[in-house]
């Protein structure tokens, strides 16, 4: 807790920082197997490009579905901790998820979510997180206490350490950087699919 | 059949005997009049995990995850959510070949009052047939035990998803009160 600042971060003063830096360093925390979604865009070429764990899930469609698809995940593996990771863009079409989740109130669901304040996959048109929308307040009305900005580098490290430990859904979010994600993901929704299954120990779901 | 299935009087309780018979322990929902019972019958039954999402797209995202944990899952809409559903079907259940077990109320027939209703049904059966999308449609209580319970074998087993259509001749429908 020492080095959480003592003035209260908000959207207006947390550090803009690079999302694939970010992406690496989330990574680094995961040491039990973690299941990762990836949403779709540069969060999800970031996390192809911070290497392909078979843990991961790419999801290539399906706009806004990336913490859905984490919290059935995190429902079917109560011992596995699910981290999803959105844009702001794909946070914002699909807020409700965030009603859900912190109604279920799984212990084992992080969110993280990359707020560059644009579409920028599709030419960088401003999102309401630009100004006025502030995903961490929103969150936390939702219901999920355990909301953050990351002031910093260091501060993101903190916050995933203490999401992994929490027993209650976190959501952090960081602001980020326009550059563009480092890679890009394959395109192929089966093997992606396949690659996860086997990833968490599941083979088709068969009796 | 099971006795529990062949005890069952109500086309809910089938619907739920054979979810159960299935494994299907995951059921999520926005709700739907008609198929109140089911899902009052899925949350006092402790072998179901069942709960609200705020959009139907949002269930299909949830059943997607649960799948690929090992958990199978079924969503339960009415016919006008249907029409929020496309993408997540051609971008997601489809192209990953998820399993996932959809029931329709069917509205915008045989006696529908909503005009709103009436056109999304017009749409639900060519958007799932285009999709090459599974679906059946259920008239008769002495057919859906069997229906069902084939249709998720066959959803599991060739790894596609399949969509129950469950015709107010089955379930009573929703009739016009004004």
């Amino acid at each position: 807790m020492s080095t959480k600042p003592s003035a209260p971060v908000g959207s207006h003063n947390a550090k803009v920082m690079n999302r694939f830096e970010l992406t690496k360093r989330l990574v680094a925390h995961l040491k039990h197997d973690e299941a990762v979604i990836g949403g779709i865009g540069n969060a999800n070429f970031d996390l192809w490009a911070s290497g392909q764990r078979p843990q991961n899930f790419y999801m290539l469609g399906s706009m806004g579905l990336a913490i859905p698809i984490a919290l059935g995940v995190a429902i079917a593996q109560p011992r596995r901790h699910v981290i999803a990771l959105e844009g702001d863009g794909s946070l914002l079409m699909q807020l409700g998820c965030l009603a859900t989740v912190a109604e279920r109130a799984p212990n084992n669901l992080t969110i993280v979510v990359w707020d560059n304040g644009i579409y920028q996959i599709t030419g960088s048109q401003p999102t309401a997180s630009a100004t006025v929308a502030d995903l961490v307040a929103i969150a936390r009305a939702a219901g999920i206490a355990n909301s953050a900005w990351a002031a910093d580098e260091g501060d993101f490290d903190r916050l995933m350490a203490a999401a992994l430990r929490e027993k209650a859904p976190s959501l952090i979010a960081a602001r980020i950087d326009n550059k563009p994600a480092v890679g890009t993901t394959d395109r192929d929704p089966v093997q992606i699919r396949e690659r996860f299954m086997r990833g968490l120990g599941v083979k088709g779901g068969r009796d | 059949m099971t006795d529990t299935q062949a005890r069952a009087t109500a086309w809910y309780e089938i619907v739920l005997a054979t979810l159960k018979a299935n494994n299907v322990k995951l059921v999520v929902y926005v709700p739907d009049r008609v198929f109140t019972p089911l899902i009052k019958g899925i949350h006092a039954d402790p072998y179901f995990t069942a709960f609200a999402t705020t959009r139907e797209e949002e269930a299909l995202g949830i059943v997607t995850g649960a799948w690929m944990g090992g958990m199978r899952g079924a969503v339960l809409m009415q016919t006008s959510g249907f029409g929020t559903i496309p993408n997540a079907l051609a971008s997601l259940v489809v192209p990953s070949q998820i399993p996932a077990l959809i029931f329709v109320s069917e509205r915008g027939t045989l006696g529908e009052f909503n005009l709103g209703q009436a056109l999304v049904y017009k749409t639900m059966r060519p958007v799932l047939n285009s999709l090459a999308v599974e679906n059946v449609t259920v008239t008769r209580q002495d057919e859906l035990a069997f229906t069902v319970d084939r249709s998720i074998k066959q959803a599991v087993a060739t790894q596609a998803p399949v969509t129950f259509i469950l015709s107010p001749l089955l379930t009573g429908g929703k009739v016009f009160e004004g």
